[in-house]
């Protein structure tokens, strides 16, 4: 097996893997920051309960990203060594950034969050976590620099052949970047949006189908109370309202990613047009967005593509906001390509037994086509969820109806499947370049490097194999683990977060000892 | 005593010394951590209940003290990218199992007490103390690498196959950091608990720490005999001199002085060890292979200017926060300070409270 192929099919695999927690910890804890401040400012007990059963989940996910976040910093240097030398002194300067400025933050005032109930003030307490989801949100901007940098270089000027940073401020304010990291941030929304909504709808679908809440007859909740468990009258209010603002969320976050993805699909036709074109599968130049387009598996060949149903204009207005201006296809775009970077790899070591093989500029469209799609098709399905959820639970709960649950539940899925397409089909859609070039520029002073020199000279497959397959199978683990656990702490509900809302078993400690328990230890 | 600095150029000089501080800093911060961790395994402790109140003197500072690593490695990587390149793909296989056990590490932390029953901990604090050990003795001996040599040819790639790093100086390295890591949690253990555990880990730490500090100093020696300066020989008798005072104020029962000598021991002897490779940041062990030298290696001036300015913001505010927290929570545990574990599905079955 190609040594290329490995170390990408790696390090797709570990980003989407760890790109599934990312989201959910900017979004969920921007969610907890805001019941925490709520319950400090108003004193009321249910957002005290929100914050606490909210905040359990968001740490059970929190450490799966800081875990899965680690190899990414490491694999530039492990497998992508020639990637690390030519960039380097570009790339590692935003990725410095991000530890010290805001990892550091996240961390640090995290663990003072996690450990900090009843021995910090609540108002400093509540600053901790505010500081936290602040950082991480600062972090993804930094990574996000870094990676439209790939995308799109700037602030740089070539010095023996290597890309040399010699404007600081253009790199962190790069237009890409500018856009992407907002679509990033929204899409977090949305994530975060359908998982209270599913995890709401559950445990009020709960109460209703164990009686606890029952309706009237023009349809209206009557919220009962059980003995046991703090499911009492007020739990029915927490997931009521985790329920409303996942709605909120969910739609907030769609809209943001729409209107920042279409800032974005603009540039792209701009920076990198063959993305563009084979997000669309587009052959030939035209104005029309394809709704349905078939080709042989595996294609890369104009030849072999049928648009079956199109919409006229459409792509033309996503490109240039009109509904006439061509853009350019496959056919257009791919000799220009050819005629500027050339049509076989250099007889260069750096691409070792790859050396003159032929270049495809076309990336593989069913992945860009389809990433597209998919990206766009649950973000709106995610959207339309969220609104029918407000519609139907406007009397106060959920019905009884057990598929209309599981359709909650799974449809937390949706926005996290956006998520990975979305960022399939962008990483994808740059190939063959790992540092796509930025046509702005003259010529002469682009940088580019192609995916087949940046892999590390000396790593041999079986390396490679060997790390792809332990972190392949480690993940899985994990995954399990860390779903069986979200799902046990929902099952039981806030007093798994909140043990002092029932009462205890034993209570023969003596009061002295009691005062000074910890009231929070792992 | 200087002089070695004059020849070479000052901004690069300046990020040797800060990625230099990053991963002293790094060792410091998280070598006690990664200790505690090991004690967790039952020749120490002794019960749930112990393994727990362990675990918790690191709880609210562990994460905080791993970013050392990661900030270590992007300084590394910003200020130095052929250092970064050829150090990280040469150690491909121990950095993948450093991976692994930083990964396992920290989902142990927090997920074994979230579980139910006892196979579940005992299989996760398992894989604490396995993980723990484990990046303690993959970091030593990466560090020791990188200050002793690979086998690098012209380009900066390792030759000699994905088993070439296996020699001595990483096996040495390993070792002197698992016993640093032993001793310094055991004396941070004395300083941060009370009751059994905290005379255990006095006890412990007065007979461990002539013989785990060994291989640690063996280390500094040899770098010294192959190219020490006078400041570096300084920095090594500080380093001894933390150590002895360490040990001497293990025996008295200080427990606080102790900690802080062999932050010193460790602290000096690690500025030793660089300023006696100075210039040199990832020397080969080939004739004619390339030495990585930090002009050679480092950035351009101006990355190194804006990552100054970074630097120049950032860690001082990163230092006053992260001694906040060790503030905020500095008080001694022990086990009655530690809750109930609680089986939460257990917990939703009790009457609520009125």
């Amino acid at each position: 097996m190609d040594i290329v192929e490995i170390a990408r099919w790696q390090f797709g695999i570990t980003t989407v893997y760890h790109f599934m927690m990312v989201p959910l910890t900017l979004g969920l804890g921007l969610v907890v920051a805001l019941f925490n401040v709520l319950w400090v400012r108003t004193g009321r007990h249910e957002y005290l309960r929100l914050t606490k059963f909210w905040g359990k989940l968001f740490l059970i996910n929190f450490i799966m990203g800081v875990a899965t976040g680690l190899v990414q910093e490491f694999q530039f240097g492990m497998a992508w060594s020639e990637y690390s030398r030519f960039v380097g002194d570009v790339f590692g300067a935003p990725l410095a950034m991000e530890g010290l400025l805001a990892f550091f933050v996240e961390s640090t005032f995290l663990g003072l969050w996690i450990f900090g109930w009843g021995r910090l003030k609540p108002k400093i307490h509540a600053a901790c976590l505010m500081a936290a989801v602040v950082a991480s949100w600062f972090s993804a901007y930094f990574i996000i620099v870094a990676n439209s940098w790939m995308q799109h270089p700037v602030g740089y000027e070539i010095v023996d052949g290597r890309p040399v940073l010699n404007d600081i401020w253009a790199v962190l304010t790069n237009n890409t970047a500018m856009v992407a990291f907002p679509h990033a941030i929204f899409g977090s929304v949305a994530v975060a949006g359908s998982f209270l909504l599913g995890i709401a709808w559950y445990k009020l679908w709960k109460r209703r189908v164990r009686g606890i809440d029952t309706v009237d007859a023009q349809g209206r909740v009557v919220v009962g109370s059980l003995e046991t468990g703090a499911e009492d009258r007020a739990d029915h209010g927490i997931w009521l309202r985790s329920l409303r603002l996942g709605c909120l969320l969910g739609v907030i976050g769609f809209a943001g990613t729409a209107f920042t993805g279409h800032a974005q699909a603009q540039l792209m036709y701009e920076q990198q047009p063959l993305k563009m074109a084979a997000a669309e599968a587009a052959c030939h130049d035209g104005t029309a967005f394809s709704v349905l387009t078939i080709s042989s598996p595996g294609s890369r060949d104009c030849d072999d593509v049928n648009a079956l149903i199109e919409l006229p204009g459409l792509l033309s207005f996503l490109a240039n906001e009109n509904f006439h201006t061509d853009v350019p296809g496959i056919t257009t775009l791919e000799p220009q390509y050819e005629e500027m970077y050339g049509t076989n790899l250099a007889d260069d070591d750096l691409y070792g037994d790859r050396a003159g093989s032929e270049i495809s500029y076309v990336p593989l469209m069913e992945v860009t086509y389809w990433g597209f799609r998919v990206m766009i098709g649950f973000g709106g399905l995610a959207a339309v969820a969220c609104v029918f959820a407000w519609w139907i639970t406007r009397r106060g709960t959920v019905p009884e109806a057990k598929w209309l649950m599981r359709l909650a539940v799974f449809g937390i899925l949706a926005p996290f499947g956006a998520n990975i397409a979305g960022w399939v089909f962008t990483e994808m859609g740059r190939q063959p370049f790992v540092v796509a070039p930025n046509p702005d520029l003259p010529l002469d002073q682009r940088v580019y490097m192609f995916t087949e020199a940046a892999v590390s000279p000396n790593a041999s497959p079986w390396e490679l194999i060997f790390s792809l397959a332990s972190l392949c199978l480690i993940y899985l683990v994990l995954m399990v683990v860390e779903v069986y656990l979200i799902a046990k702490y929902v099952r039981s509900g806030v007093v798994a977060a909140m043990p002092e809302l029932v009462e205890e078993e034993h209570d023969d400690d003596d009061d002295d000892s009691r005062r000074d328990v910890l009231s929070f230890a792992y | 005593m200087f002089e070695q600095f004059m020849d070479q150029p000052v901004l690069p000089t300046v990020w040797f010394c800060v990625v230099g501080f990053f991963w002293i800093g790094y060792v410091i911060l998280d070598g006690f951590d990664l200790g505690v961790g090991m004690l967790m395994g039952r020749i120490f402790s002794r019960d749930e209940k112990e393994r727990r109140l362990l675990l918790n003197t690191i709880g609210p500072v562990w994460d905080g003290n791993e970013v050392w690593l990661v900030t270590a490695g992007a300084a590394t990587f910003a200020a130095f990218p052929m250092w970064y390149a050829a150090l990280f793909s040469a150690l491909y296989l121990p950095l993948t199992l450093l991976l692994l056990a930083l990964i396992l590490r920290a989902v142990s932390i927090e997920y074994r007490g979230k579980g139910s029953g006892q196979r579940w901990s005992s299989r996760w604090n398992a894989l604490m103390v396995g993980s723990s050990t484990a990046i303690a003795f993959l970091i030593g001996a990466a560090l020791a690498l990188t200050t002793t040599g690979l086998p690098l040819n012209t380009n900066g790639d390792r030759v000699g196959g994905p088993f070439a790093w296996v020699t001595w100086p990483a096996v040495l390295g390993g070792v002197a950091m698992v016993g640093f890591c032993l001793v310094h949690a055991l004396a941070f253990v004395a300083l941060k608990t009370d009751g059994q555990v905290r005379h255990r880990a006095r006890t412990l730490l007065v007979r461990l720490l002539p013989v785990a500090l060994l291989p640690a100093a063996a280390w500094v020696l040899i770098l010294q005999f192959r190219g020490g300066t006078p400041l570096s020989w300084a920095f090594t008798a500080l380093a001894v001199l933390g150590g002895v005072l360490a040990w001497v104020a293990a025996v008295s029962g200080r427990e606080g002085r102790a900690f802080a000598g062999l932050a010193v021991f460790i602290g000096a002897g690690m500025l030793a060890i660089f300023l006696a490779l100075y210039p040199a940041v990832l020397p080969s062990t080939l004739a004619g292979g390339l030495d990585l030298e930090i002009a050679t290696a480092s950035s351009s001036a101006y990355t190194l200017r804006v990552m100054t300015v970074v630097g120049a913001i950032g860690v001082p505010v990163l230092l006053i926060y992260q001694s906040w927290t060790y503030w905020v929570f500095r008080k001694r545990l022990s086990t009655a300070h530690i809750p109930e574990a609680h089986s939460v599905t257990e917990l939703a079955t009790r009457p609520s409270v009125r």
